[in-house]
């Protein structure tokens, strides 16, 4: 497969991979003569330039590609075919002029609970972003021979269980949605973060009036903002109520806040939603306690995690004290994760608690994975131990 | 495409299901299959007897060889199966849903591959 480099690209991977898997309703099939047809255009395009209509071009080959499969005698002597099931009659039916926009109908299918959550994010990214099977397995520490075999038995399935490539009723339609948004969330926390920033955009115009779409893309784009921040001149982190507003990118937190308000107008709250409004109040200083202490009740109330109860607990420290927050988290089973543990270490060192927010230090240190954090840490811990 | 709908659930012991609660259960049953058959996708429906009068045979190692009880001593054994025809998977989850089986038990749904009708197989 040629490797995409551009988002433009990948758009165009990904719409026409599903416009083919609509016709074939074979992922593995449609994928290989659309893989021909990138590697023709590669061959070919940079000599007798670029046809007026790319996607149109792309279509047709790989189009034809099908029909070949379709005729070879070597696939009619392995399988018995069916005509009125196998035939790509509905090959006729693509026009190359008029190509519609169906990621949505595949993203659904990648994320079909009928599928293994865990194969959700990296189908996603295989199918409608066009990453190979050996970046997505780097991207989640895999082997890339692990993860192919992890994606070809799920696009088997999906042909053999008889996944269907529609839209779901619409009282179906908002619990398969968060499987989508749970998946694209889950690209952003692997290392694709324009793809996934990007994907989340395009699932809102895809899904305008779903007001979850629009707050993971608030969410995300929130996030993204402030990653420059995160970490100094020398790479050093700086924690939020530390980070220089002025490295922030206003823009990315403009657009978050344009995907809020479309989410607000449609009137039916989730959890992305809250999640976006509490980044959104983060993204102000000097910070208001009070509006985020109200929003995590909210978030607590409407999807409860341990990750939203340990940022509940710091903005209870912040209004209630120190003794609150710490009270809060204690009552959290949460040994082993790394927030936790490490805003247990703040909040004892605030009380003066030294001896046991050194003993806090150490756990937060031995469970975090990011260096630049780990170092910040290892700096307060000398700071209190000397 | 043609979906197996396979009811998975523990049996109860001798007495241990009241006869209203039996009673009830074929209600459910029947009202079940009148609405598989009435929506045009009931191709078959079975329910099974005890694991106490299965056979199992096989000639696996090459002489055939019939053995008191299941394939596999399980907690939950295989109890009924609905054969129906629908559009896809989306559609046969829906219908194993609202099989009264789900409520005591766990329904496997698993695509029919090929079947044998009108004198061949299928594909």
């Amino acid at each position: 497969m040629v490797e995409l480099t551009t988002l433009a690209a990948r758009d165009s991977y990904g719409r026409l991979l599903a416009l083919l898997f609509a016709v074939t309703s074979d992922v593995a099939a449609a994928e290989d003569a659309l893989a021909d047809a990138f590697e023709r255009a590669v061959r070919t395009w940079p000599e007798r330039g670029t046809p007026g209509n790319p996607d149109g071009w792309l279509l047709t080959v790989a189009r034809n590609r099908l029909r070949d499969r379709w005729r070879s005698a070597d696939l009619r002597r392995v399988v018995p075919l069916e005509e009125s099931r196998d035939a790509p009659a509905h090959l006729d039916e693509l026009d190359v002029d008029a190509i519609p926009d169906r990621r949505l109908e595949l993203m659904l299918v990648c994320a079909h609970p009928a599928i293994d959550p865990a194969v959700h994010t990296p189908l996603m990214l295989n199918t409608v972003l066009g990453f190979t099977a050996g970046q997505i397995g780097r991207a989640f520490s895999t082997p890339g021979a692990t993860m192919a075999t992890r994606l070809v038995r799920a696009k088997r399935r999906i042909k053999a269980a008889g996944i269907p490539f529609r839209l779901p009723d619409r009282g179906d339609l908002p619990g398969r949605m968060t499987a989508v948004l749970e998946a694209v969330y889950g690209a952003y926390a692997i290392d694709a973060t324009g793809e996934a920033l990007h994907l989340a955009g395009v699932l809102t115009e895809l899904a305008p009036d779903e007001p979850e779409a629009h707050g993971l893309a608030a969410l995300m784009q929130l996030s993204a903002a402030r990653a420059e921040a995160r970490t100094d001149g020398d790479g050093r982190f700086v924690p939020l109520g530390e980070q220089d507003p002025a490295r922030w990118d206003r823009e990315l937190i403009e657009r978050a806040h344009r995907h809020l308000r479309r989410a607000h107008a449609c009137g039916r709250l989730g959890r992305f939603q809250l999640e976006a409004a509490i980044q959104a109040v983060h993204c102000v200083r000097p910070a208001n306690w009070r509006s985020l202490l109200a929003l995590h009740e909210v978030l607590d109330s409407v999807a409860p995690s341990l990750g939203a109860s340990v940022a509940h607990a710091v903005v209870v420290a912040e209004v209630e004290g120190a003794a609150a927050g710490l009270a809060r988290l204690d009552a959290l089973a949460g040994d082993r994760f790394q927030p936790a543990r490490a805003a247990r270490a703040h909040l004892l060192e605030r009380l003066g608690r030294v001896g046991e927010a050194v003993t806090a230090y150490r756990m937060a240190i031995e469970l975090t994975s990011d260096p630049a954090e780990r170092d910040y840490l290892k700096e307060r811990l000398v700071r209190l131990d000397g | 495409m043609r979906y197996a709908i396979l009811m998975h659930y523990g049996e109860p012991a001798d007495g241990e299901l009241a006869e209203e609660t039996i009673t009830e259960a074929r209600r459910q049953f029947d009202i079940y299959a009148k609405a598989l058959e009435q929506a045009g996708v009931l191709v078959s429906a079975d329910v099974l007897q005890p694991v106490l009068a299965t056979t199992t045979v096989t000639r696996r190692d090459g002489e055939l060889r019939v053995q008191d009880g299941p394939f596999a001593e399980t907690k939950e054994v295989l109890a009924g199966i609905f054969l129906v025809d629908v559009a896809d998977l989306d559609a046969a989850i829906g219908w194993a849903g609202t099989c009264p089986g789900a409520q005591w038990g766990t329904i496997e749904v698993r695509p029919v591959a090929t079947a044998f009708l009108d004198g061949r197989w299928s594909n």
